[in-house]
C-alpha cells in the first residue's frame, strides 16, 4: 500500500489544471479582485476615451461643414495641423503626459494590491509546496489570476472608454457623430487597451509572487494571516 | 551484510537561524534513524525545536549542517522537481492549523496532491471519496473548510496527507487546536493507519494521550535530544499492563 518507488522528478501540471484553479481562487477573493480590476479599469477608460474621442474627430472632420469645424475647436479640441494629411487630431504632449501618469498610477496601485494579496497567501503557498506543487505553478497561478483580471479590466474599461467618448461628442457636436464610428477604430481601440491592461497586471503580481514562490515552504507556513 | 534500511536517517542535524546580530540555535545535532512503520512522538516544551525538526525531516527547510536521508536518499542532493516529487509522493503533511486551501472544498482538498502527481480525472476522484469515506466525511466532501469544524478540517487535512500513499505520515501537533475528544479520535486514526497501512508517522506534540499509542518517543529540549524511550519501556513508566 506504501509506495516505496524509486525517486522520480515531479510532472509540470497542464494549463488546463492551472487555469481552473486560478479561475477557483479568483472567485472565491471576488471583492478583492474587483478592486484591483476596478483600478486598471479606470486607467483603461481614460486612454481609452481619448484614443476614441481622437478617432472620430479624424474620422468627422474631413466631412465637416465650417460651422462644425468652428464648433469642435469651440468644444476644446486643438487640430495638430490642419495641413496634415488624414490625422488631424491627436495626442498632445499633455495628454501623452496625462495617460503616461494615469498607467504609473495604476501600475503602483496595482503592485501594491498585490503584494499584500500574495502576502496573505504565504501559508497557502507553503502548503501547495508540501502537497508537491513545483515554484513554476505557484507563479503560474498568480499570473493567470492576474490575467483574468487584466481581461477583465481592460474590457469593461475599454467599454466605458468608448461610450464616455461617444456621449461626449454627442453632447458637444450633435448625434451625427454616430455615422463616423468605425468598428475598426473600435476594434483597435479594445485591442490596445487590452494589451496595455494584460502587461499592467502581469508587471504588478510578477515581483511578488516570484518571491513567494522560491520561499523555503517552512518560511511560508510560518506566516500569520 | 546488509546494512538496515531506514525511512528516515537525520545525521548530526543542526539548524541556526540569524536574525541581524541574534542567532538562535533551534537544533544543536540531532541523529536519529526511524525504521519503516514505527510510530514516532516527539515531544519536548515549547520552543524546543520540535517544528523546526518536522521541517528537517519533512524536507521543507535546509538544515545548517549534517544532512537528512528520507528512503535513504540525501535530500540536500535533490533538485526542484525531484524535491517536489519527494514532498508529494513520499511524505503526507498534517499540520496544527490544519491548512486547507480555503478556496478549495474537502474533496477538491484532498484531490490536490493527487492533480499535482498526474493522476487520471476519474481515478483521483474516485480516490479522494474513498478517503473522505475512510476519514468518514464523505457526506461532507462539497463543504469548504469554512464550513467545517476543527475536528473535520483536521480529517479532511489527513486524507489528503493520505493521497498519493506516502511512506511517511509527518504531522506537527495535529491535536493542538483540538479539544480532547476530537484529539483523541485524531490519534485513533492515525494509529490505525500506521497498523493497517503500515504508514510511518511522525508527530510532533504536546498530547500526553500519544505517547500510550507510540513505539518510541523522543523528548527533546533546547534543539538536541534528551532520551528516546521506546515502547516496552514507556509501558513501565506509564505503568499499563499489556
Ligand atoms: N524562522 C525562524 N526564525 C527565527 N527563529 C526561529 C525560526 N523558527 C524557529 N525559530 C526559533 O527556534 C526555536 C525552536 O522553535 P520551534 O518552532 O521549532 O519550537 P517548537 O518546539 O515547535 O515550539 P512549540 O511547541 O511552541 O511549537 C525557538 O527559539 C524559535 O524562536
Ligand atoms: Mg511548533
Amino acid at each position: 500500500m506504501v509506495d516505496h518507488g524509486k525517486l522520480s522528478r515531479q510532472i509540470v501540471l497542464p494549463w488546463h489544471q492551472v487555469l481552473r484553479i486560478a479561475w477557483q481562487s479568483v472567485k472565491i477573493r471576488w471583492t478583492r479582485v474587483a478592486i484591483t480590476t476596478l483600478s486598471l479599469m479606470l486607467a483603461i477608460t481614460f486612454f481609452s476615451y481619448t484614443l476614441m474621442t481622437f478617432d472620430i474627430l479624424n474620422a468627422i472632420w474631413p466631412h465637416a461643414s465650417d460651422i462644425l469645424r468652428h464648433k469642435i475647436i469651440l468644444a476644446g479640441y486643438e487640430p495638430l495641423g490642419l495641413s496634415s494629411g488624414h490625422r488631424v487630431f491627436g495626442a498632445s504632449a499633455k495628454d501623452i503626459w496625462l495617460l503616461m501618469l494615469a498607467i504609473l498610477v495604476c501600475l503602483v496601485g496595482i503592485t501594491n494590491a498585490q503584494i499584500m494579496a500574495v502576502t496573505e497567501r504565504f501559508r497557502e503557498i507553503g502548503t501547495m509546496k508540501c502537497l508537491g506543487a513545483l515554484d513554476t505553478f505557484i507563479v503560474k497561478i498568480f499570473l493567470c489570476e492576474s490575467l483574468y483580471q487584466g481581461t477583465a479590466g481592460s474590457l469593461a474599461g475599454a467599454f466605458l472608454g468608448i461610450m464616455l467618448a461617444l456621449i461626449s461628442l454627442a453632447f458637444k457636436l450633435g448625434l451625427k457623430v454616430f455615422f463616423f464610428i468605425s468598428v475598426v477604430s473600435m476594434l483597435k481601440n479594445v485591442g490596445v487597451s487590452f494589451i496595455i491592461s494584460v502587461i499592467l497586471s502581469l508587471l504588478g503580481v510578477l515581483y511578488p509572487c516570484v518571491m513567494a514562490a522560491r520561499m523555503e515552504p517552512a518560511i511560508a507556513l510560518r506566516h500569520e494571516i | 551484510m546488509k546494512r538496515e534500511h531506514f525511512v528516515v536517517r537525520l545525521n548530526n542535524v543542526r539548524k541556526t537561524f540569524v536574525m541581524g546580530n541574534n542567532r538562535v540555535d533551534a537544533l544543536k545535532g540531532i541523529s536519529m534513524e526511524i525504521a519503516q512503520g514505527e510510530y514516532i512522538s516527539i515531544m519536548g516544551p515549547s520552543g524546543s525545536g520540535k517544528t523546526t525538526l518536522f521541517n528537517m525531516i519533512g524536507a521543507l527547510d535546509k538544515p545548517s549542517e549534517g544532512r537528512v536521508f528520507i528512503d535513504e536518499v540525501d535530500v540536500s542532493q535533490l533538485d526542484a522537481y525531484e524535491l517536489a516529487w519527494l514532498r508529494c509522493h513520499k511524505i503526507g503533511y498534517i499540520f496544527q492549523t490544519f491548512n486547507l486551501i480555503q478556496a478549495m472544498t474537502a474533496i477538491e482538498n484532498v484531490t490536490l496532491p493527487m492533480i499535482f502527481a498526474g493522476v487520471h480525472r476519474d481515478e483521483y476522484m474516485e480516490k479522494g471519496m474513498m478517503l473522505l469515506e475512510l476519514v468518514g466525511l464523505k457526506e461532507r466532501a462539497w463543504h469548504r473548510p469554512s464550513e467545517l469544524s476543527g475536528g473535520q478540517q483536521q480529517r479532511v487535512a489527513i486524507a489528503r496527507a493520505l493521497a498519493n500513499d506516502p511512506a511517511i505520515i509527518l504531522a506537527d501537533e495535529p491535536t493542538g487546536n483540538l479539544d480532547l475528544k476530537t484529539g483523541a479520535e485524531i490519534i485513533k486514526l492515525l494509529k490505525s493507519l500506521s497498523r493497517e497501512r503500515g504508514v510511518t508517522i511522525i508527530s510532533a506534540t504536546h498530547d500526553i494521550k500519544m505517547i500510550d499509542v507510540s513505539d518510541r518517543v523522543v523528548w527533546i529540549r533546547d534543539g538536541m535530544i534528551e532520551r528516546i524511550e521506546s515502547r516496552d519501556k514507556l509501558k513501565v513508566s506509564v505503568g499499563e499492563v499489556a
